[in-house]
């Protein structure tokens, strides 16, 4: 037995688990009945989302009028709550596939509830265009099938289009590597618990994997390669739904930094959704040992690097616009600052370059309420930074006759609370119902920076059990 | 013709690596290791080659590339060409998004399902477990029982250097549940 003992490397996982203790501390919360907690915030969200299911039955039932939108801002609330929650998503990914590549080992105690964020996410942002349509019931008139009008195809040259088909994409592919991912917990679960129905689903949808070598072998390849898919993929995804505002002509939409600017956005707002889920979770569901303070730390670094990234496109896109000579878009950018929406420019400049700056003090970074707090407010300016480009430029373009001002009514606010309603409702059951922490991966860490085997205990105990032999 | 089986169980992935590396450098036949967690230098302890998976994903993503960027020049300049803000009708650079968008979407999901076929693994499929603990705390291996040279004792002797919790030999019968021929 190699006895390697790193000082430079301090183990991920704490409280000297043993891999029976991985199993038991995650299998285990699936079995207990939740928490008075849980069933509060079940409650709480499925309020959320019954108002939402709401707000979208009486505009679909009363028509588009419902909203504050007019000829001038036809896009507003709907479209920033798609891209917002488009960029809640792209942490998930980041976390599961680029931290992947780059061998961050820390990534796997929070991939698996990360990658469960970017689906709900995705579900959340994909309702909103079709919401958007007025007439969803013809949604499926995106998709290039071959029908009795012609056949009349789709406008492949349409940034509108590409979006359906990233956005599908993405979908699709987040949905099948959180679900490769989950095979061998399932497993786990599967040979541990003792309820029939439970017992049946997890076998079901477990594939009967044994943990045969070559298999792992082979999941191990295939891990790899969605990863190296994925990367490029959610780099992809933003880019395009930034085309969908960067390939017009309108002032404050029409420029290249638009691709590099949304990703880095989204990431930096999917980091404070993960940061703000992880906080609840480690405290609700006793995950100290798993989350620890290391990881939040390092989310939050995350934070202010992305941060940064958010804060520099800010500037050049304000230079650019005073130094290209170019009227209209300096006026656009004057109009965001000081104009009819100033107080959401400023709550986006506060809440995005202000308040990621208190993650440099370690100090502040330890502790949990105000990073929580922190997270909070960094989600609240990505959402006005999305609604600040989309109804800023439009409400004031060319021509001044034009002009219009947006004001959202209560069913969009109440189609927006819907959409979170729907994200934590979902995001409940999956922390009810499957592994929150991805067992198996986990367990290839316990080694990391720790004698070889864990603690000298595991060791007495295991030549104990070999000499009884 | 029943084969015969040797199961060593044993209770750390340090052990489970240098056990495999030994038996396999006497010239034991592995048939398999078995862990439940992706134990790493397992696949050179065993010799395992490896897997083909990356090329059938390379032909998947050109494939759907290759037949995607053909529909949309087809579809936008043949079966019905519309002329839009007078754009060439085949206007390749802005079918790149959605070539792109496709392509990985058939080298994802055709990976994973080529995976789940070499590897035997479909919904329902009762789970072949070969020892209690395989998906928990326990890491396996396989010997089989070549001939009648084979010597339990030696192999245990060698096992209990790597800390050998539980050493069982097994008929074929009972371990005909198990997919011995998964090799790809």
């Amino acid at each position: 037995m190699s006895e390697i003992f790193s000082i430079l490397r301090k183990p991920l996982i704490h409280g000297n688990k043993s891999y029976a203790d991985v199993t038991h501390d995650v299998a285990d919360l699936l079995d207990q009945k939740p928490s008075g907690l849980w069933y509060a915030a079940f409650f709480v969200a499925l309020t959320m989302l019954g108002l939402g299911v709401w707000a979208v039955s009486y505009q679909l039932m009363t028509g588009i009028g419902t909203w504050g939108l007019n000829n001038t801002v036809g896009w507003a609330f709907d479209i920033t709550n798609f891209v917002f929650w488009i960029g809640i998503g792209h942490a998930g990914t980041l976390i599961s596939a680029i931290l992947f590549l780059f061998r961050q080992r820390w990534r796997t105690s929070v991939s698996r509830s990360a990658e469960a964020m970017t689906i709900f996410a995705v579900i959340c942002a994909g309702l909103f265009p079709i919401i958007h349509l007025g007439r969803p019931w013809l949604a499926f008139w995106v998709i290039p099938y071959p029908n009795l009008r012609g056949p009349l195809w789709v406008n492949f040259r349409s940034p509108l289009v590409w979006d359906m088909f990233a956005i599908g994409t993405y979908f699709t592919i987040s949905l099948v590597f959180w679900y490769v991912g989950l095979i061998p917990d399932l497993a786990t679960l599967r040979d541990r618990t003792k309820a029939k129905v439970k017992k049946a689903l997890y076998g079901f949808f477990s594939l009967g994997w044994n943990g045969s070598s070559r298999t792992w072998s082979r999941y191990e390849t295939v891990y790899l390669l969605l990863a190296g898919l994925a990367t490029p993929l959610v780099v992809s995804v933003h880019t395009i739904v930034s085309w969908d505002f960067a390939t017009s002509v309108i002032p404050g939409w029409h420029t290249t930094i638009f691709p590099p600017y949304f990703v880095a956005g989204a990431v930096f707002s999917g980091f404070a959704m993960v940061l703000t889920l992880m906080l609840i979770a480690r405290k609700v569901m006793s995950l100290e040992d798993y989350i620890t303070m290391h990881h939040i730390e390092t989310m939050c670094k995350v934070i202010i690097a992305t941060g940064g990234m958010v804060g520099l496109a800010y500037a050049t896109e304000f230079f650019i616009a005073l130094y290209s000579g170019n009227e209209y878009e300096r006026f656009a950018f004057i109009n965001r600052a000081l104009g009819p929406y100033a107080w959401a420019y400023w709550t986006m400049v506060a809440c995005n370059l202000v308040v990621p700056q208190f993650f440099w003090s370690k100090k502040i970074r330890n502790n949990l309420t105000v990073v929580f707090f922190l997270v909070i407010l960094i989600n609240v300016g990505m959402w006005f930074e999305r609604f600040v480009i989309i109804v800023t430029s439009l409400s004031r373009d060319f021509l001044p006759s034009s002009w219009a001002h947006y004001t959202p009514t209560f069913v969009e606010v109440a189609t927006l609370i819907g959409s979170f309603g729907l994200f934590f409702t979902l995001f409940l059951l999956f922390v009810r119902y499957l592994p929150v922490i991805s067992i198996g991966e986990v367990k290839s860490v316990l080694s990391y920076g720790r004698l070889a085997r864990g603690d000298e205990g595991h060791v007495k105990e295991l030549k104990r059990e070999a000499a009884a032999v | 013709m029943s084969a015969r089986y040797l199961v060593g169980v044993f209770g750390d992935e340090n052990d489970i690596v240098n056990a495999t590396r030994e038996a396999r450098k006497e010239g034991y036949t592995i048939v398999d290791v078995y862990t439940p967690f992706a134990v790493h230098g397992l696949d050179d302890a065993m010799g395992v080659k490896p897997s083909k998976l990356p090329w059938i994903c390379l032909l998947l993503g050109l494939t759907g590339a290759v037949v995607k960027l053909w529909y949309q020049i087809w579809t936008s300049a043949t079966s019905w060409p519309v002329n839009v803000g007078g754009k060439p009708l085949s206007s390749v650079p802005a079918f790149v998004p959605v070539t792109f968008e496709i392509m990985v979407l058939f080298a994802g999901v055709g990976t994973v399902l080529a995976f789940f076929i070499v590897s035997r693994l479909r919904p329902g499929k009762k789970p072949p477990v070969l020892y209690n603990g395989v998906t928990n705390d326990r890491f396996v291996l396989v010997l089989e029982e070549t001939d009648a040279a084979f010597d339990v004792e030696r192999v245990r002797g060698m096992f209990k250097r790597h800390n050998l919790i539980h050493l069982e030999e097994r008929v074929d019968g009972s371990m005909r549940s198990l997919d011995w021929e998964n090799e790809t």
